[in-house]
């Protein structure tokens, strides 16, 4: 295992201040950044082949590359709304080394071109929005943020933004217009923000991790980062594990290790006696694995071939003592939820798949639902402006694919449970 | 769980369709507070256009007021020069603006998938039985709130605790009643990281 990037000396008291974190380092990576010209830098993040770590998985270089060139308003948005259920890893970086983001934020706005910037952090992670405030006043003070950084010919202002509760302001256009101070609902794409993102003008958003990577890479040149992980997942990867796991928490691994090592050897895997009904590999938005996929390497496309998702990074396991049913009714509830409600397929889609599980909790359901709620999956796949409808699709497609006996037993064993043992008056709709 | 009803203006109550919309209130007939008045100035000031404020401004009418009261909401429109519809829409969107009274003290227990696995939903059944009907908590169940590290879990007041076991929920209540620091060894804050790595 090659060292930790994010998570060296995470601990250390004081990280969280500029004296502390400079004098380990920081912001060297900025200087050295600024010395070389934004296309050398782009071209070092592009070698660097980081895909972006919120979710869905696109190379960080790439996405800086499509930003129009010349001197248009330019806006970077990091993305700090860590929201998908099962993910913590922002919320711990952003606590103990918030100078680690804002310099590779610094850097990542000056390889684009932009000369605005907002950090849009989850109004419910209040001790590391105000952490992150104090930060940004130090680096403002030491010249880090403003007019002409360290004397050169970039400008950056800095803004953190603080949302109010709503899973959908982590989709990237949801974000954008509550950012514009409105609802946060998805935008159609295309346009893509690239090209008219926030107020309209080309935009870059990235996720929290991804950004906080960007100094590790210029410090040790892309190229350098390339060599760790995978061919087409490179470098380390922060991965929260939760659930049912004796040590729960942020683990920072080499992409592309056995998932197993990852839940049992770090993780302590489930509690003893107990083994892996199933796992969430990339939080709830991600098709379930069984214990048959503990062996597939952890990383994007090997996750993908299994017929999942690494997505945020955030394992949740299940363990043999729990129905899938409730697995798949809690899952259900938090996109219902969260809905927007602006596209028809995902507002009325979760509602009812909602009702048909609590129909099966409740013994009035036949085998047929189990068709139905699947069908009704299928209808919501690709069929919205984001994805927040295919994020409870998939997930509860893949437990009823893989459950389906369970499913059925439970339909059975509720049926016979709600029929009670004294007959109650027989009523005049009952008549054959 | 089943949605609590939200009282909802035009959703779960009818809209009064008799009455004009409101328009921008009038400056000189709309009374607002100096303090809250320069701190929505203040964020508008920090966007290219000033309606990016509104998420802020409308949690800093929410800590005077308690709530997004129509008053409330009447003083961020007549700082910002909006609509109230605009930040009505707004105000019934996020989860962390409330459309109603609530208790001075959120309590919002995270009852998502990893803290359900973990004991979320007796937890929260246990918190809300213990605070009852005393008006100064606003007890609410939440989606996940990023900690499932600690789960389950609750933020009291913006303030992350966790482990937490039905048996903590007397101190919880306590500590919030008398104003002290709330399970102080429970707190996230003091939480090393998970991976052996990192303490090397």
């Amino acid at each position: 295992m090659t060292d930790t990037l994010l998570f060296k000396d995470i601990d250390e008291p004081g990280l969280n201040t500029l004296a502390v974190y400079e004098a380990r380092g920081g912001y060297e990576s900025l200087r050295k950044a600024l010395r070389m010209t934004p296309e050398e830098v782009l071209s070092e993040l592009e070698a660097s082949g980081i895909r972006g770590r919120g979710g869905a998985g696109f190379a960080m270089g790439k996405k800086v590359s499509f930003l129009p060139h010349g001197s248009i308003d330019k806006y970077l948005v990091c993305n700090a709304d860590e929201s998908e259920p099962g993910t913590f890893k922002d919320r711990e970086l952003m606590q103990k080394t918030p100078h680690m983001l804002i310099e590779g934020l610094i850097v990542a706005s000056y390889a684009a071109g932009a000369t605005r910037s907002f950090i849009y952090i989850r109004g419910e992670y209040v001790q590391q929005a105000d952490i992150l405030e104090a930060a940004l006043i130090e680096a403002r003070g030491a010249g880090y943020i403003g007019e002409r950084i360290l004397g050169s010919e970039h400008s950056l202002s800095l803004v953190v933004h603080r949302g109010a509760g709503a899973y959908i302001c982590g989709e990237e256009t949801g974000l954008l217009d509550s950012l514009e101070g409105k609802r946060g609902n998805p935008r159609l794409k295309p346009p893509f923000p690239a090209n008219q993102g926030l107020y309209q003008g080309p935009t870059l958003i990235n996720n929290v991790e991804t950004l906080a990577t960007v100094p590790a890479i210029i410090r040790m040149s892309g190229a350098e980062y390339a060599r760790i992980g995978t061919e087409t997942s490179t470098g380390t990867k922060l991965v929260s594990v939760s659930g049912h796991v004796q040590r729960p928490g942020n683990y920072e691994i080499e992409l592309g290790i056995p998932s197993r090592e990852l839940i049992y050897d770090l993780a302590g895997g489930p509690p003893a006696g107990r083994s892996v009904k199933c796992w969430f590999p990339g939080g709830s938005s991600a098709p379930v694995l069984t214990a048959e996929d503990l062996d597939v390497p952890y990383d994007f496309d090997s996750l993908a071939k299994a017929g999942s998702m690494l997505g945020s990074g955030a394992i949740i396991v299940v363990d043999d003592s729990t129905p899938i049913l409730d697995v798949a009714l809690k899952t259900a509830k938090f996109y219902r939820h969260e809905s927007c409600g602006k596209c028809t397929p995902c507002r009325e889609g979760t509602n009812w798949t909602v009702h048909m599980l609590e129909r099966i909790d409740r013994g009035e359901a036949t085998p047929m639902d189990l068709e139905i709620m699947a069908s009704v999956q299928d209808h919501i796949i690709g069929h919205c402006l984001c994805v927040l409808g295919d994020a409870m699709a998939m997930p509860i497609g893949s437990m009823i694919a893989k459950f389906r006996d369970e499913f059925e037993s439970h339909i059975e064993s509720r049926r016979l449970s709600a029929l009670t043992p004294e007959p109650g008056p027989i009523t005049a709709g009952a008549t054959a | 769980m089943s949605q609590p009803a939200t009282g909802i203006r035009g959703w779960d109550v009818p809209a009064d369709l008799d009455k004009d919309p409101a328009t921008i209130p009038d400056p000189a007939r709309t009374p607002v507070p100096d303090a809250l008045r320069q701190e929505i100035e203040a964020h508008m000031a920090l966007y290219p256009d000033r309606r990016s404020a509104a998420l802020p401004a409308l949690e800093a009418a929410q800590r005077v007021h308690g709530w997004c009261s129509p008053e409330a909401i009447d003083q961020v429109a007549c700082v910002m020069q909006i609509t109230p519809a605009e930040l009505d829409a707004i105000a019934t969107f996020y989860d962390m603006l409330e459309n109603e009274p609530v208790g001075q003290h959120s309590v919002y227990v995270c009852t998502n998938i990893s803290c359900s696995l973990c004991g979320a939903d007796e937890l929260y059944a246990a918190i809300r039985d213990a605070a009852g009907d005393d008006p100064a908590f606003n007890v609410r169940a939440f989606e996940c709130l990023g900690a499932c590290d600690i789960a389950p879990m609750a933020s009291v007041d913006g303030v992350y605790i966790g482990p937490l076991a039905p048996g903590d929920v007397p101190q919880l209540l306590d500590d919030i009643r008398a104003g002290r620091p709330v399970l102080a060894d429970k707190q996230l804050a003091r939480r090393a990281c998970a991976d052996p790595k990192a303490a090397q």
